[in-house]
């Protein structure tokens, strides 16, 4: 059977260091996956291995989207490819506009000669900032300049809602935001789960995964999966914490790369 | 050539000022300058040895041909303008003024328009009450040179309390590089009125060989309460020096804005300064810069504090390529006295080659103790987690660098408030940025 993203065996260094130690996960089509851990346990590290961050080195692993070979290709290559990463710290950007921004990003997939009409993107962006109770002036703001934390964040999932990836990745996108703010970021992700879609989400409070229910939860530490299961796993880590799966495992020290 | 000479004085100056039937008390300034012309050094910008630069250069007096029509101006010019603008537009084709165009309603509510010349016959008391008052000719030689030498320029008259909304155009060309090209800007703003002043300096030298010295310079008076905004975009050929000296002399509560695309060609030095001294006053200056070939410029920005609760804020953005070199200097002086006052200025320089130079010099000097005073100043490369960004919705690293670098610009080129110019300067851009 063909999954639509398998990670095996992924070794990543920062700067040198290694922080993902031998990373193995397969999704399916349609599946939602939640990674959970502690901070400094390589989770972060994972997306922007997965992106391909230029301060990240992979050493040694693959990754595959539909059979094709992530690692061979650029950062673009990628995204074209059906990646997302919602991330954590998006960039700020002066002098680009986001509807700039979203529509060279649309016609980057369309390709040339084959642009999207100004008055569909604009209808589009209109539509989907409303559905995520954006303020209609962000659409010419420049890109995430003076946006606070959850406006980067909506910011972030109305890109993914444009873009209409294959596979997302949200790292941390609960960071930063209130409980009003969460349920309409999380609204938006419901509203895009379907059979060909996957998602992968990144958190280490289980808060989230009271709106976005996952298929499968997954415990990163030291750099890769110790511990793998359905929802009720989050639900008892939120309950009880870290210790007992580090208990478990005999894990003293959770983290890596730590100075 | 190498050295400027001493060749130049008050006999020169006084010939000049004579062959164009001058009047006797202009005359007797020329003089004064021709003198001090003589005798002063040049300016010492940091970093920028301009005993290099071939400034001895005068030029011969050789007016341009007067226009009836937009359409009988020079081709250059011409095409510059939108046939359907009926807005007020001065023209300045090599050594004189050929054209000027006020709105008949402009001119019933007293606003005056005219060549510099022109005024320093009809509005003699004004002139002497303010041209080269705030850009004094003892500064240097180059102020000394262009009080003695100053040809055609503009005389922009804004009476109290009138605003003026669509911008006042004017259009600097030079296509004689043996012609002395040495155009002023005069603006006076009265009390609590408004107006936009747009200025387009460009040449059209072809392949001559002889370096054209454009001398320039802008002297704005902001009475109590005026607000003045003054856009300029400078791109000459690359045998072209481009000299320019601004000043905006403000009064209480008045504000200057400066939106400034610095794009000359070649050699560059130029230096705008606000003087505030009125109290409330303000002034914002927004400059863009980008270096190619192996040009060097001097760009720098000043805001000297005298009123109380007076406000600046200057930043200055450069881009520079291939071997280009840029000391960026900015200014900020506030006396003592001028309390609460608040000065902010930022200086960024992208570059895109390892050959090119830029370096961003804050020079906050603060001689009061209860103000706010901040400097930011960055020089690099383009952000490799900007590019990452927006490579990773697919964007190419080629498209996500020029999206980048036309961002770090876009700041000064939206703010360009005539749409011909706006237009202009984003071709140059993209012609330099390749």
């Amino acid at each position: 059977m063909s999954s639509l993203f398998e990670i095996r065996g992924l070794k990543a260094a920062i700067e040198g260091k290694e922080i993902l130690k031998g990373f193995d996960l397969t999704m399916g089509a349609g599946e939602v996956h939640a990674i959970m851990g502690p901070n400094g346990t390589g989770k972060s590290t994972l997306a922007s291995s997965i992106m391909g961050h230029p301060k990240y080195e992979v050493t040694e692993g693959s990754i595959h989207i539909n059979g094709e070979d992530v690692l061979e290709m650029g950062v673009d290559e990628r995204a074209l490819a059906g990646l997302f990463l919602a991330m954590q710290y998006p960039s700020e950007i002066t002098g680009v506009t986001n509807a700039d921004f979203l529509r060279s990003a649309i016609n980057a997939r369309r390709g040339e000669g084959n642009e999207i009409s100004l008055i569909k993107f604009v209808r589009l962006m209109e539509t989907k900032m409303k559905e995520l109770e954006m303020d209609p002036e962000f659409m010419h703001r420049y890109l995430n300049e003076g946006f606070s934390g959850g406006e980067k964040k909506r910011n972030e999932i109305l890109q993914m809602m444009m873009l209409e990836p294959k596979l997302v990745i949200l790292d941390e996108i609960d960071s930063g935001l209130d409980i009003d703010a969460l349920k309409i970021v999380a609204a938006g992700v419901n509203a895009m789960r379907s059979n060909d879609r996957s998602f992968l989400i990144i958190t280490h409070y289980q808060r989230l995964l009271n709106y976005i229910k996952p298929d499968y939860v997954h415990v990163m530490m030291q750099g890769r999966i110790v511990k793998s299961g359905g929802p009720e796993l989050a639900e008892r880590l939120e309950a009880e914490g870290y210790d007992w799966v580090k208990e478990e495992l005999g894990i003293v020290d959770e983290t890596v790369g730590q100075a | 050539m190498s050295t400027p000479t001493t060749s130049f004085g008050r006999e020169a100056a006084a010939a000049i000022a004579r062959s164009k039937n001058e009047p006797a008390w202009l005359i007797a300034k020329r003089e004064e300058a021709g003198e001090l012309a003589a005798a002063l050094e040049l300016p010492k910008p940091e970093k920028t040895p301009l005993a290099r630069w071939n400034l001895n250069v005068q030029g011969a007096h050789r007016p341009g041909k007067s226009a009836a029509s937009p359409a009988e101006l020079p081709i250059a010019v011409a095409s510059q303008l939108n046939a359907q603008d009926t807005g007020a537009l001065i023209v300045q084709h090599n050594s004189s003024v050929v054209f000027t165009r006020l709105p008949e309603e402009l001119k019933a509510q007293g606003v005056v328009l005219t060549s510099l010349e022109e005024a320093a016959r009809t509005h003699e008391d004004l002139l002497r009450a303010h041209l080269m008052t705030a850009y004094e000719p003892g500064e240097h030689k180059l102020s000394a040179m262009h009080a003695a030498l100053w040809n055609g320029g503009v005389f922009l008259y804004v009476p109290r309390n009138v605003q003026i909304e669509a911008p006042v155009q004017a259009i600097l060309f030079a296509d004689d590089a043996e012609a002395t090209f040495v155009p002023h800007v005069l603006v006076i703003a009265e009390a609590n009125s408004r107006v936009s002043v747009v200025e387009n300096l460009m040449t059209d030298l072809g392949d001559s060989s002889a370096t054209l010295l454009h001398n320039g310079a802008v002297e704005v008076f902001a009475k109590p309460g005026a607000h003045v905004q003054y856009a300029a975009v400078h791109h000459m050929d690359n045998s072209a020096i481009d000299v320019s000296y601004r000043r905006a002399l403000l009064e209480k509560d008045a504000r200057i804005e400066w939106i400034v695309g610095e794009m000359h060609e070649g050699n560059t030095l130029t230096d705008t300064k606000s003087i505030l001294k009125g109290n409330g006053s303000s002034s914002d200056a927004k400059f863009i810069s980008v270096g190619t070939g192996s040009q060097r410029m001097s760009l720098t920005t000043g805001a000297v504090h005298f009123g109380l609760s007076t406000e600046s804020d200057m930043v200055t953005r450069a881009v520079m390529t291939e071997a280009a070199t840029a000391i960026i200097n900015g200014v900020t002086k506030i006396e003592k006295g001028a309390t609460k006052a608040n000065g902010q200025q930022t200086e960024r320089v992208l570059m895109l080659s390892p050959k090119a130079r830029g370096d961003a010099n804050p020079i906050l000097l603060i001689d009061e103790d209860d103000v706010k005073a901040g400097h930011a100043a960055s020089v690099g490369q383009v952000n490799a987690e900007q590019v990452y960004y927006l490579m990773s919705r697919g964007i190419s690293r080629a498209e996500a660098e020029r999206l980048i670098i036309y961002g770090f610009l876009d700041p000064v080129v939206s703010e360009i408030p005539l749409e011909e110019l706006r237009e202009k300067l984003q071709r140059i851009l993209e012609r330099k940025l390749g």
